[in-house]
């Protein structure tokens, strides 16, 4: 950019100083020099005014009253440069100051070109003729060179500041797709491709530590495969092992493999390193867990703190009329979206506004959401109740044997499952319309209600998983008991000494081995999350890409109007998709301490379908979807979303805990085989590897009579910080008001006059 | 500025000499001007030529070229940005925006996506936001006093050459 008359008062002022460069006289320093010439130029300006006496002079003169008082000291004071004293310095200083704020007064004026120049010659000239008289007192003109070069960095700077910022931007992953929906869609709809961004970024964060930390480890300092009975796939399944429907259901090679669980040696300390392997495994699985907590918390007190800060919108409409549209936008395409998004933003406001002027019968709407909610209600404990006669029937069937029973009766858990899934939130929908709420208000209910529904979902997967691991366990003292009879019958042929009989070596492939029931939740995690993912994928392709294909191309050739009445372009539908990923991300995470703790691939399968989702949901949106009828803002926070994330966490950190705490690992697979409970692998590590003290230490603190002070003192800390923060919010909405009324009154005068 | 006067001529090279040092008055029809890549995109180019002008029907001249280009760069000053903004949005130049003034400033934003009552609602909503002095139309004082406030107004209003 160039600011030309920044740029034609910095050529004249180069003039000057190659003027003056070619008068070498006496050295002084840089800023001396500088505050004589501007003084000069100022005394010169003045004096040249009462000479000419020309109407743009006397009208700036006008204008700057500071002027005339310079003027005057001017005439007191006999320059000569040698003898400038301090206070002649100090008023050469402030001259070149006023100096300065001339030029950025001249700046500032509206007036034309012309009358600029013209101004500036003026300057210019009187310029010049200081120079020519003060030549002798005027050294080289290195300061100026080095303030010319300290302005030629400064703009450098700046453009490089800009382009760095331009570039960060570029590098935010998909952020020109969620641009362009947002200005397509509104923000409601953008919300859920910035959250899925989001999932994403943590997700990717999980994968690093679960893969760094445990998976790779193992793969390169662990004992490889086929060394011991763990690792080795049985040989009655050796021959399947390879089959795709087999690895696609994650057996065969895939379950022997670091994916899941069973495959970890519970060896201490593995390779050169002496790395920790079941310390680390324990202490990542915390750590996962942990670390999913604090995001989730910590982006909801930035949220938090962002939604009070920027509230401020009293000028919501002219803003957006004024100030909206960038003047930089030169692509079409670009602008296309930017009124795309003008449009779609007039649209949010007009609906906010809209709402809030509605004022219904406060005692219809009240009765009708009651009865709402009771209908809801109804819906609810209907359908828990089916689920919990279908669970019951199926233990039944499980107890009787499988293959006794028909498909449909095998199946019978899944699919109701589905059924419920797909139809009672098209109930909820229909029955919140009797409800009449602002549209982000009417999400967050219909969120809350699936919400609800999947709870059913959640406690039928938790009650056959359990089913499934007692039904292990059992099977596993049977075969503890197989094990130590089939190796005593080994032994039987070789001398049975007491000591020191030979080693017997037996191929891993072929020893009897324990279920593992860890392997087995692992594996049912990733089943669950695979044909989740197919599931959306397909109603995605069939229910939108199918349905605006059909709608579009049947219109042709169909009596009624396909696209405006039924069936039309499907919406996009926010809440569905929302709950799908957050329920996802709560399998992933902390279920899983259950889901990622015995299946550490969860992370990076997590991963990849986040990647693909994103890419197919940014294209079938664009595609097949239209934008809501009524497009309303999303509640810049997300809180909601966020809120609704960390109750999932929580509810899934209760049963990952039981299973932790309660039942013992397995005996012969795992990283914890052997031991009693999985945390003992703590307790271990703290009794040899770290010195003695250190044991004491933790001894002492985990002593009931220290710890519950200390929860009292937390819980004492959490409530005087939430009386402060209530108090400032409070002042922060009386200072907020105070600034408005001064505002109005500072204008009445204005009114008046 | 040699830059600037090298994109002048290249909009009309039959009428811009090479030569200026005799202030040639030469005048670039507004038809041209909005051809500039910087400006055809913009709902507003119309407006902001005529506005520039000396004769108000946006025949500029180089001088008027330069003026329009330093009060929408990027180090051109608040205040200068403000009052040429007022001088922009205000269509029928009577030194007020006026309803009529809002909805036809609205109408180029969304290039007529919005219905006549949706129109009307945030014309409405505007003038009872911003105007001060109860005389149903934004004075500068008003409209300098919204913008004041506004966060992005000094990066959105800016061109850059």
């Amino acid at each position: 950019t160039t600011f030309l008359l920044g740029e034609e008062i910095e050529v004249s002022t180069f003039q000057e100083e190659r003027e003056r460069e070619r008068h070498r006289a006496k050295r002084s320093d840089s800023d001396r020099e500088r505050r004589k010439r501007g003084n000069g130029r100022r005394k010169r300006a003045s004096r040249a005014e009462e000479g000419k006496g020309e109407s743009q002079a006397r009208h700036d003169r006008r204008e700057k009253g500071r002027r005339k008082r310079t003027r005057q000291d001017n005439e007191e004071v006999e320059v000569r440069p040698e003898s400038l004293s301090s206070e002649e310095l100090e008023k050469l200083k402030e001259a070149v100051d006023e100096r300065k704020k001339l030029i950025q007064v001249l700046r500032g004026k509206p007036w034309p070109m012309k009358k600029k120049c013209v101004t500036l010659w003026i300057l210019k000239k009187e310029s010049q003729e200081f120079v020519e008289k003060y030549e002798g007192a005027l050294g080289k003109g290195k300061g100026r060179k080095l303030y010319a070069y300290k302005v030629m960095m400064t703009k450098k700077w700046m453009k490089f500041q800009r382009d760095f910022e331009n570039f960060k931007t570029a590098c935010i992953p998909w952020e020109m797709k969620i641009k362009e929906i947002e200005s397509h869609f509104g923000s409601s709809v953008a919300s859920y491709f910035i959250f899925l961004r989001w999932m994403y970024g943590i997700n990717m964060i999980l994968f690093c530590l679960t893969f760094g930390l445990v998976m790779v480890p193992e793969a390169l300092m662990g004992r490889p495969y086929g060394t011991i009975p763990r690792k080795t796939v049985p040989r009655a399944e050796a021959t399947s092992a390879m089959d795709f429907a087999v690895l696609w259901d994650f057996g065969g090679y895939a379950q022997y493999s670091v994916l899941f669980y069973g495959y970890y040696n519970n060896q201490r300390a593995i390779g050169w390193l002496k790395f920790r392997m079941p310390l680390s495994y324990f202490l990542v699985g915390v750590g996962t867990v942990a670390y999913s907590y604090m995001v989730v918390i910590r982006t909801m007190a930035r949220n938090a703190n962002e939604s009070g800060v920027g509230d401020d919108n009293s000028f919501n409409f002219n803003w957006k009329m004024f100030t909206s549209w960038d003047y930089l936008i030169g692509n079409p395409e670009t602008a296309d979206n930017k009124f795309a998004s003008i449009t779609t933003s007039f649209k949010e406001a007009i609906l906010e506004e809209q709402e809030s002027r509605k004022d219904d019968n406060i005692h219809l709407t009240r009765f009708l959401r009651v009865l709402a909610n009771f209908l809801v209600l109804c819906c609810l404990a209907g359908s828990g109740y089916l689920i919990y006669f279908v669970v019951r029937r199926s233990q039944k069937f499980a107890l009787d044997g499988l293959e006794n029973h028909s498909w449909w009766e095998r199946n019978e858990v899944n699919m109701v499952m589905s059924l419920l899934g797909m139809f009672c939130p098209m109930l909820f929908d229909v029955i919140s319309a009797l409800e009449n709420y602002h549209p982000r208000v009417a999400l967050q209910w219909q969120l809350g209600r699936i919400f609800a529904l999947f709870l059913g979902n959640l406690y039928t997967f938790i009650i056959a998983l359990m089913d499934e691991i007692n039904l292990k366990r059992e099977e596993e003292k049977i075969i503890k008991f197989n094990i130590t009879t089939w190796e005593a019958s080994l032994y039987n042929g070789t001398v049975s000494e007491n000591s020191t009989a030979p080693p017997v070596t037996i191929q891993p492939a072929d020893v009897p081995r324990g279920p593992c029931w860890e392997t087995m939740v692992g594996q049912e995690f990733v089943r669950l999350i695979i044909s989740d993912t197919m599931t959306t994928y397909i109603t995605l392709l069939i229910g939108d890409f199918l349905r605006a294909v059909l709608v579009r191309f049947l219109n042709y050739c169909w009596c009624w109007d396909l696209e405006a009445g039924f069936p039309s372009y499907s919406e996009f539908d926010v809440s569905g998709n929302v709950l799908g990923l957050i329920f996802n991300q709560g399998m992933i995470c902390t279920f899983s301490q259950m889901g990622a703790f015995y299946a550490p691939c969860l992370p990076a399968l997590n991963i990849l379908r986040l990647h693909v989702s994103m890419y197919l949901q940014c294209w079938a949106v664009m595609c097949c979807n239209v934008p809501q009828e009524r497009v309303f803002k999303a509640s810049g926070s997300n809180n909601f979303y966020m809120a609704m994330l960390l109750v999932i966490l929580f509810l899934s950190t209760l049963p990952a805990i039981y299973t932790i705490v309660t039942i013992p690992p397995s005996f012969d697979c795992g990283p914890f085989s052997g031991k009693q409970h999985m945390f003992d692998v703590i307790q271990e590590t703290l009794e040899l590897d770290f010195p003695a003290w250190f044991g004491k230490v933790f001894s002492y603190a985990s002593n009931p009579g220290l710890v519950l002070p200390f929860i009292l003192l937390m819980v004492l800390a959490i409530y005087y910080l939430q009386s402060t923060s209530k108090s400032y919010k409070e002042a922060n909405v009386e200072l907020k008001k105070k600034l408005q009324t001064v505002t109005q009154i500072s204008f009445s005068p204005l009114a008046l006059m | 500025m040699k830059l600037l006067h090298g994109r002048y001529r290249e909009l009309a090279p039959h009428l811009v000499p090479l030569d200026y040092t005799n202030n040639p008055d030469i005048r670039v029809p507004p038809t041209l001007i909005v051809t500039m890549p910087e400006l055809k995109e913009n709902p507003f180019r119309d407006r902001i030529v005529e506005t520039f002008s000396e004769d108000g029907h946006g025949n500029l001249s180089f001088n008027d070229f330069v003026d329009m280009f330093s009060a929408l760069c990027e180090t051109s000053p608040r205040e200068l940005k403000t009052i040429y903004a007022f001088k922009i949005y205000d269509f029928n130049r009577d030194n007020f925006i006026c309803k009529e003034d809002l909805k036809k400033t609205l109408n180029k934003l969304t290039k007529g996506e919005l219905s006549p009552e949706e129109v009307l609602l945030v014309c409405d909503k505007s003038m009872e936001e911003a105007d001060l002095d109860g005389d149903s139309k934004l004075s500068f004082s008003d409209f300098e006093n919204m913008v004041s406030k506004a966060p992005d107004f000094l990066s959105n209003f800016h061109v850059r050459i």
